[in-house]
């Protein structure tokens, strides 16, 4: 292959392709082939969300935290406050949640992103652990412990009522999903995306090219906040609850979890883990909760052991090794 | 001024666990650049161990201590030869991912051995009580902990500042290639270094079984305490941690003391705006 | 004759440590010097201070008459300064035509583009194909950085600095432990850079650094210790003390 066809091979590369509307094809078929699931099938799509926002920073821009459940949070107390004090309309709801992560993560990403490793993951850590201690204290307006409660949300769009068999939910989290995947994606494969890359690989080689290092990153850490809040706004609307799990250490382990089952880094990752990873707590945390805990435990070691790339990681694997063999 | 003191002497009680647990997590981190996020099992695996001892088999309090810390740390030992050792060069994610995981796998087993609900720890008869010191009493069992934690800590002092292996743990620490090819063997340090600071852990745990209750989410909930202590402290550094500790164990006291409704609240942000002024720790190396 | 970079008193020091010691120095515009010195001199530190990865303890630093002192490494790029470094400092897991798109497309000014798709702009991926021509890597293209050999990694180091489209253009140990045919291409690569670009490289190789420079600079424990042209160098008896330890007595 010569080199300018490799060049006509680069520009092509970040074009959609067809097999990139697989996801969608399947959440399509899932609506109608699982139709007494569609509350699990909103969590999913939720959860998603909230792992391609991770995705961004952790995958992408390779800043590695245990706290964006604290944009989650944000977020769906956001709404939650909104809906029981201002108005149960849902858009608006979900550009306040989105909006007050938004603003969360601009300023304790300006304060946090001058550190690295260890101190940058204990700071992540003390942000959510301060913001949940904020939202404990605050109960008159957060619910306390007992959570939020009385979070009533009106038609979407004055039409589509939320139903009790979680229709409207599913469709209304899908296209919410489907909208901010347009929007990761350009992100993802625009010279910004590909930025956060490089400082990703090598940051010292950013700086000597000039690229603004810290306004990339801050800017990427605003964006995800945003996503995430969004995620947590749509996880308030469809439960009509918001209590302070969503601020939780573990809502943050977790969802690190589902990014990194997927795989990170490649925006997929977050649809394929979080839907395993949903779909197996549904199916065996019931058999034996407590267990649940080993095995992702021991799946974690085994991942970081032999599959770091996660499933689409391994399966590029299996791709390759069947391409040697043609 | 009766609450001052009684803020000043519970608080250094817990910051005297605090520290004996986290020391080893400074140490090991500091020389062999590893984010281990499961240093808590190890506390939580002694403080199990003292009071299983105790409750089931009666061994005496001291005779179960010494028990937890050889345990674990002997334990620790084949996991680091093993499991970690793999980890060392690899990146943060995935020292926190695989460390993580671990912290997951005991947890789920502690809770089935043992149930969900914290253990029940009953003092020896003469740890029990108040202690009459002239002026005031104070609990015994705290003034226990205040002075066997500083006799600990000075053996600890002595032992890196005087001893062989101090000298070599030190040089590692500082220079890790430097110390290798002055013929120190770091991998074999790593191990004893790594096995100390587990059963020291343990040995935490144990002590400080009555303020931090041993029930399987120990590992995770204090988690952010030990580490806060490391981070703040300055990694690799022994008596950096001390320092964090003292301002942890009496600033939480404190607060939860003096305003209860916001008590965690002020550690975290005064965690943060430490961790901000001096990123590297209050003793740690830029 | 404009001055490219300068440097008026330029010091760093680590406690009692001395790097850079009170550094007074001029590269030209269009220069072609050399940086040379025993190992452990302070050469790369230099360049550290000047690019702006380390901060200096004393001193002022201009690059084409703005004092530059304060500002970030960003700036400092953007305002035409560029480097190599001594150990290839590139983007492994991507490809070679990446890796200099990157650069390119920062000088551009695209770098930071949200909503085009990467390779949209033509223009900068057409220049960065024209650079791995230039360097001769270009069926290399779109392989992993990783996979090359480390002859070809250094020209790719090198394609990047280009890619900046610098004024003034430190190269640090550019041919260091690059086989021959390597080596080749980035003597006439240095050889055919733009008269108006002035360039300070660092080297060992005397015979490079004597066929190269117009001047010569050489550092001895974070000091200059003489500077002049090759031949005044080559004469004095204080430079083939420092590299080859002779004693001149009388």
């Amino acid at each position: 292959m010569t080199g300018r066809s490799q060049v006509d091979q680069f520009i092509r590369a970040h074009r959609l392709r067809p097999v990139e509307l697989l996801p969608w094809g399947v959440a399509v078929l899932a609506y109608f082939g699982f139709a007494d699931y569609l509350p699990l099938g909103s969590q999913i799509l939720i959860m998603i969300l909230f792992a391609m926002s991770l995705d961004l920073v952790l995958g992408y821009a390779g800043i590695v935290t245990l706290g964006h459940a604290a944009f989650f949070g944000v977020g769906a107390y956001a709404a939650g406050i909104y809906a029981v004090h201002v108005s149960g309309e849902p858009l608006s709801g979900l550009l306040v949640g989105g909006l007050a992560a938004a603003i969360v993560g601009l300023v304790s990403g300006a304060v946090i992103l001058r550190t690295t490793g260890l101190t940058l993951l204990m700071l992540t850590l003390a942000v959510t652990s301060l913001l949940s201690a904020a939202a404990n204290d605050a109960g008159f307006i957060t619910g306390g412990n007992d959570g939020l409660q009385g979070v009533a949300i009106n038609p979407i769009l004055d039409a589509f009522s939320f139903d009790m068999f979680g229709r409207t939910a599913y469709l209304y989290c899908l296209a919410v999903l489907f909208v901010s995947w347009l929007f990761v994606r350009r992100l993802v494969h625009s010279p910004f995306g590909r930025s956060l890359v490089g400082i990703r690989e090598n940051v010292v080689r950013m700086h000597a090219i000039g690229a603004p290092v810290r306004r990339r990153l801050l800017t990427v850490y605003t964006i995800s906040a945003g996503l995430a809040g969004i995620a947590g706004a749509l996880l308030t609307q469809t439960t009509q609850f918001v209590g302070l799990t969503v601020l939780s250490f573990e809502r943050s382990g977790a969802i690190v979890i589902m990014l990194v089952l997927g795989g990170a880094g490649r925006l997929y990752g977050a649809f394929v883990g979080a839907t395993l990873y949903m779909i197996a707590q549904d199916q065996l945390a019931e058999i034996d909760p407590i267990f649940w805990d080993f095995w992702i435990g021991l799946l974690l070691v085994l991942i970081v052991l032999f599959a770091r790339g996660g499933i689409l990681g391994l399966a590029d694997r299996v791709l390759l090794l069947i391409r040697r063999r043609r | 001024m009766s609450a001052l003191v009684s803020i000043l002497f519970h608080g250094l009680a817990y910051a005297m666990i605090l520290y004996i647990i986290s020391v080893g997590l400074s140490v090991t981190m500091g020389l062999m650049g590893f984010v281990n996020l499961a240093h808590g099992v190890f506390a939580m695996v002694g403080g199990y161990v003292t009071v299983i001892l105790m409750n089931t088999c009666g061994v005496p309090f001291g005779l179960a201590l010494l028990a937890a810390f050889i345990i674990v740390a002997l334990l620790s030992m084949p996991l680091e030869r093993t499991l970690y050792v793999r980890l060392y060069g690899a990146g943060e994610l995935e020292q926190v991912l695989f460390t993580i995981g671990l912290v997951f796998m005991s947890v789920a087993v502690v809770r089935k051995l043992w149930g969900p609900l914290p253990q029940p720890i009953a003092l020896p008869a003469m740890l029990s009580g108040q202690i009459d010191f002239g002026f005031r009493a104070f609990p015994t069992y705290r003034t226990f902990l205040i002075g066997i934690g500083f006799v600990l800590i000075l053996l600890l002092w002595l032992g890196v500042d005087r001893t062989n292996f101090g000298a070599r743990l030190r040089a590692a620490v500082d220079n890790r290639r430097m110390a290798e090819s002055l013929g120190i063997n770091t991998s074999r340090l790593f191990t004893l270094t790594f096995a100390l600071g587990s059963g020291l852990a343990a040995l935490g745990g144990g002590l400080g079984a009555d303020i931090l209750a041993i029930y399987p989410g120990y590992a995770m909930e204090y988690l952010v305490y030990f580490l806060m202590v490391v981070a703040v402290g300055g990694l690799g550094s022994i008596r950096g941690p001390f320092v964090a500790a003292l301002l942890l164990g009496i600033g939480d006291t404190a607060c939860k003391y003096l305003v209860p409704q916001l008590g965690a609240f002020f550690i975290y942000l005064a965690m943060i705006g430490l961790l901000l002024w001096r990123p590297a720790g209050l003793f740690g190396r830029a | 004759m404009t001055v490219a970079l300068e440097t008026i008193g330029l010091a760093r020091r680590f406690g009692a440590l001395v790097v850079a010691n009170n550094i007074d120095f001029k590269l030209e515009a269009g220069a072609r010097h050399a940086l040379i010195g025993p190992n452990g001199a302070g050469k790369t530190t230099f360049v550290n201070l000047v690019t702006g990865r380390l901060s200096p303890s004393a001193g002022r630093i201009l690059l084409n008459g703005t004092d530059v002192t304060r500002l970030r490494q960003e700036e400092r790029v953007r305002r035409g300064l560029g480097r190599t470094f001594q150990i290839n400092t590139l983007f492994k897991g991507l490809s070679v035509l990446e890796n200099v798109c990157l650069a390119v497309g920062e000088h551009a000014g695209t770098g930071g583009e949200k909503f085009r798709l990467a390779g949209a702009r033509r223009a900068v991926v057409e220049h960065a194909f024209a650079l791995l021509e230039r360097m001769g890597i270009v069926d290399d293209a779109g392989r992993l950085v990783k996979e090359l050999p480390y002859g070809k990694q250094r020209l790719v180091e090198i394609a990047i600095a280009l890619g900046l489209d610098p004024s003034v253009l430190l190269l640090d140990e550019p041919a260091a432990g690059v086989p021959s045919a390597e080596n080749r291409v980035i003597l006439d690569v240095i050889a055919q850079l733009p008269a108006s670009v002035a360039v300070l490289i660092i080297e060992h190789d005397m015979e490079l650094v004597f066929r190269f420079a117009q001047r010569i600079t050489v550092l001895v424990q974070g000091a200059i210790l003489m500077e002049g042209t090759p031949a005044e160098i080559a004469a004095d008896p204080r430079v083939r003390e420092v590299y080859l330890g002779e004693r001149q007595h009388g």
